[in-house]
């Protein structure tokens, strides 16, 4: 009932002065707009720049390094176990980089309910020889289709048809740097030799653009079995294992995990691409810092307009006083009048923040180095709106803070005598 | 014996700024029910400070103000507010309704906010209470709609809608023309009278005080004749 009371007076008090109370809500609103399309396209923005690398990155990567043995024989012997045993000069001996018994492992894989895909792939230093010139290059021996389903290879294939790369023996995917600089077109026949001195002509099936320049000037992309072929190995050779994850978070225990089960290096998304969750954090960090200045700016607005109001109506809380209204009563009047602003402006902020997002979301956004984004990406997480409204909120409560309580310590007499 | 409604027991006041000053000494005086009386005096004696004072709304004073035999010292502010809201009724020399609600709204503000009644309750004592000022047609306008007698009589049937112990009035007259000062006179003269209403009135109008029963003068913070 007394609430009821409070909320009507203070509603009659805001649309006493609606514009004013329309000024204040625009306030509100427009930070709140700003505060959603800003998060909402920054990380927008941070997803895409996130996915050029992690999106074509394996979760967990498992492969042979060529490296000293761990342990050296002088440990093993149990006569010298006791010592500390100095060896120099230690060199790592003669191994392949294949993974022995890939197929075994591969099975294994697919049986772990914590993975969604696996990609077996081959990496192997060559040369593509441009008439009396060798450049180096790396060519990437892959399935295809696993490629594509786990790292959306076809997206990076910006001229050819990603499929003729398995449909075509012996083809090739230049990286378009690397194609450039060869004056190799779609079609054409390229040489590459390999370190070991293997020779094989391979066909131009199309080009391969990263958004990287050094990388599409060394990478180039072949099937798993012309790259076999290529370095004649058996039919099992493979030197990768690339697995993707349901969670991305859990990458670094599982291959810690897969590296004791097999005995082969792992190495995890998070230790491969430290910098990167530097730059996201750095620029979220960013959005939310001007986010919240816009709303606190806002506030002071509000701040602003609640005095001024207080002022204006020094008759009525005099009034209110005398006849009964305890200080408090006021305070609550005053409190409700800018939470009111701050909800009715918090949410109309949203609503123009969710139009501002789908608005930048048509915005053209054409680059060479992105070959598979057409406008300028937005997210729309839920978590920006909630973060929002509890701002506006929270601004809002803060601005009516000192002004409501002013308005509860006004003396009537004072008023009333002064008349 | 009559019924006190209100009691001042050696109430006295200083003001501190800019120095020390008394502005009121040794007030003692009280009030029956159905009594109306005025306080008398030239602008300064001290009148409107003891009316304020004597309302609660000033609390900084010394000596002991009763209301319905109940001390108001030593009260918190929100119990004084409650106080003011059931036991007092007020009338200004300025009206002061609030302009964004309609006449009837004003005068159920009082009542809404004692929260006993029901709304549709309140809604109705206060159209009575306008019957007796006669303005019930203007219930549905707003303030600013109306002359100034008319608002002055709405602010009484303000101060009557929770049934006060004690109107308090500060120079309710002081704003109007003698015709409306009459009607306002002749209203409460009527309140007094037919509803045993008791009235506490500062005035410097001569004329309007001697037609009352009663007359307390005042000269510099003392009461000289009562």
């Amino acid at each position: 009932m007394n609430l009821k009371l409070i909320v009507s007076i203070s509603k009659a008090l805001l649309l006493a002065r609606w514009k004013q109370t329309l000024v204040a809500a625009i306030g509100v609103t427009f930070s709140i707009t700003m505060f959603i399309a800003l998060l909402g396209f920054m990380y927008g923005l941070n997803d895409l720049l996130d996915g050029l690398i992690l999106n074509r990155t394996a979760h967990v990567r498992l492969y042979n390094e060529i490296k000293p043995s761990d342990i050296q024989v002088i440990n093993k012997s149990v006569r010298y176990k006791a010592y500390h045993n100095f060896i120099s000069s230690v060199k790592p001996k003669n191994e392949r980089l294949e993974i022995y018994n890939a197929g075994a492992i591969i099975n294994t894989l697919r049986k772990d309910i914590r993975v969604i895909g696996i990609a077996p792939k081959i990496t192997t230093q060559v040369f593509y020889n441009v008439g009396p010139i060798d450049l180096t290059g790396i060519i990437n021996g892959i399935d295809v289709e696993a490629e594509n389903k786990l790292f959306s290879f076809k997206d990076y294939v910006t001229k050819g048809n990603y499929l003729d790369l398995k449909n075509t023996s012996n083809s090739i995917i230049l990286g378009k740097a690397a194609a450039d600089k060869m004056l190799a077109n779609i079609g054409d026949i390229i040489q590459v030799t390999t370190a070991s001195g293997n020779r094989m002509a391979l066909k131009v099936v199309g080009y391969y653009e990263s958004g990287f320049q050094d990388i599409d000037k060394i990478q180039s992309y072949a099937s798993i079995k012309t790259t076999q072929k290529l370095l004649g190995e058996s039919n099992s050779y493979i030197t990768d294992v690339q697995i993707k994850l349901k969670d991305i978070v859990s990458a670094p225990i599982i291959a810690n995990e897969y590296k004791q089960v097999f005995g082969l290096e792992a190495m995890d998304i998070q230790s491969a691409n430290a910098q990167f969750e530097t730059g996201s954090f750095v620029r979220s960090l960013i959005s939310y810092v001007v986010g919240i200045v816009l709303l606190i700016v806002a506030g002071f607005g509000i701040y602003n307009i609640l005095n001024m109001m207080i002022y204006e109506k020094m008759d009525s809380i005099a009034i209110l006083k005398a006849t009964g209204f305890s200080g408090k009563d006021v305070n609550i009047i005053f409190m409700v009048i800018a939470l009111g602003i701050g909800i009715f402006g918090g949410i109309l902020g949203l609503i123009f923040g969710y139009g501002t997002s789908l608005l930048i979301d048509q915005i053209p956004f054409k680059t060479a180095s992105l070959p598979s984004v057409d406008t300028y990406p937005v997210n729309y997480n839920p978590k920006f709106y909630f973060i929002g409204i509890v701002f506006s909120i929270v601004t809002t409560y803060m601005a009516g803070y000192f002004p409501a309580r002013k308005a509860s310590k006004i003396d009537p007499v004072i008023i009333i005598r002064g008349k | 014996m009559e019924e006190k409604v209100l009691e001042a027991v050696k109430i006295a006041k200083y003001f501190h700024d800019p120095i020390k000053l008394k502005v009121l000494s040794d007030i003692n005086f009280t009030i029956n029910k159905g009594e109306f009386v005025t306080i008398m005096g030239k602008s300064g004696c001290g009148k409107s400070t003891l009316l304020y004072i004597l309302s609660t709304m000033d609390t900084d004073y010394e000596g002991e103000l009763l209301i319905d035999n109940i001390s108001m010292n030593n009260k918190e502010e929100a119990e004084l507010a409650k106080v003011r809201n059931e036991k007092i009724g007020f009338v200004f020399q300025f009206h002061y309704l609030l302009n964004e609600f309609s006449v009837i709204r004003n005068v159920m503000l009082p009542g809404l906010k004692k929260g006993v009644n029901s709304e549709k309750e309140v809604e109705h004592s206060a159209y009575e209470k306008l019957k007796i000022l006669g303005i019930e047609k203007e219930a549905l306008k707003k303030p600013n709609q109306l002359s100034g007698g008319e608002k002055q009589r709405v602010a009484i049937a303000r101060a009557l809608i929770n049934d006060p112990l004690i109107i308090m009035g500060d120079e309710p007259t002081g704003n109007l023309d003698k015709k409306n000062s009459e009607i306002v006179f002749d209203i409460f003269q009527e309140l007094a009278e037919t509803y045993n209403q008791s009235l506490l009135i500062v005035t410097h109008d001569n004329e309007f005080a001697s037609k009352t029963k009663r007359i307390i003068e005042m000269e510099d913070g003392k009461i000289i004749r009562m």
